[in-house]
């Protein structure tokens, strides 16, 4: 009895311990998506360098493509921008952009002066798509299949890590 | 016995700990699916209806729903209250489906199909939330079971197992009190 009240409240100590301790490596901001595995949502926005030029979701069916969140007053895509940039000349996946709640001249002079990975950049002024997307972190990257089911979606800054180990995999397996 | 009774005491703080928790969970179990929240809900989110009071009724039915939406950019703040851009934008949005005549319900349900169940600040109970929904009122049975056995154990007790009352002053003061180490 007495070795009892001495293991109960370390045995519930040890617990909490170990939970916070768990708790340590969780990012409250990496929410697991509900888009994963379902089909992407419907739009139809303009070119971010023509405007008269509209892109459907249905034009992108049948091939897999990346779609990443960007904009240019966004300080983490100017950090993961130059990885996007060398992973558009592997040429592995057709890049599209979402330019998120920007406004044209800036967004247009960002990619001028940084590099322009993209096949071209859908211009989300209203944020209406982003929204649909389920975007509340710019930057964030999709990959979406033939299907146009999202496959994979990155919150934050891509790195060599995540293009390396988990797009390219799942690229491999997507067109395989 | 001075275990019995620094145990009682811990059970008791378990309780205390435990209640607050289950008080603030007692209204969800009967959650009003279509009704306006409450108005102390709404008053507190005052400071969002003042940037658009067009309708206030619409604006009122609006922050009921935000209300107990997370936003996502600020975690700890609903959508209502966040001055985030995108929680600017969803206001918005529920604002629209609102005058579509969308039912709270479906606007939940647009938002947890974006964002997940993570927006909802009343989750659902299921497999996966179960542990959130019922540890509550599982710890406050453990406690209360072990508060039992105490109180149980001690009235079995012989009267001379105990220690004396304390004296008192003639000012009522205890003298045992203030003095280190008589609680345990």
């Amino acid at each position: 009895m007495k070795v009892l009240k001495f293991l109960i409240p370390l045995a519930i100590f040890a617990a909490l311990a170990g939970f916070l301790f768990k708790g340590l490596y969780l990012d409250p901001r990496e929410v697991p998506s509900p888009l994963i595995g379902k089909p992407a949502p419907e739009f139809a926005l303009t070119r971010l360098d023509q405007p008269e030029q509209t892109i459907r979701r249905a034009d992108m069916l049948g091939k897999v493509w990346l779609l990443n969140v960007w904009a240019s007053w966004c300080e983490a895509c100017r950090d993961e921008h130059p990885y996007l940039v060398e992973f558009a000349k592997l040429k592995a996946v057709p890049i599209y952009g979402l330019d998120y709640k920007d406004q044209r001249e800036p967004a247009q002079q960002w990619l001028a002066e940084r590099g322009n990975p993209y096949d071209a950049s859908l211009f989300d002024q209203s944020g209406r798509v982003g929204i649909d997307f389920g975007v509340y972190g710019v930057p964030e990257t999709f990959l979406i299949d033939k299907q146009g089911v999202i496959r994979f979606k990155k919150i934050g800054a891509l790195t060599p890590e995540v293009l390396n180990d988990q797009v390219l995999p799942l690229l491999r397996k997507l067109n395989g | 016995m001075a275990d019995a009774r620094r145990f009682a005491l811990a059970a008791l703080l378990a309780c205390a700990t435990a209640l607050p928790a289950l008080a603030a969970d007692a209204p969800a179990s009967a959650p009003p699916a279509s009704a306006p929240a409450s108005e102390a809900t709404v008053k507190f989110q005052a400071p969002a209806a003042r940037l658009t009071a067009a309708d206030p009724a619409l604006e009122a039915r609006m922050l009921a729903i935000t209300g107990e939406l997370r936003c996502l950019v600020c975690q700890n703040q609903t959508i209502a209250d966040s001055h985030a851009d995108l929680a600017v934008d969803l206001r918005q949005q529920v604002r629209e489906m609102l005058q579509r005549g969308r039912t709270p319900d479906q606007i939940r349900q647009y938002m947890t199909d974006r964002y997940g169940d993570f927006v909802l600040y009343r989750p659902p109970l299921k497999a996966s939330t179960a542990v959130l929904w019922l540890a509550p009122a599982a710890l406050l049975a453990i406690a209360l079971l072990a508060l039992g056995m105490v109180i149980r154990r001690r009235s079995h007790l012989a009267d001379d197992q105990f220690e004396p009352e304390p004296m008192l002053d003639d000012d009522g003061a205890s003298d045992t009190l203030g003095r280190p180490g008589t609680l345990a």
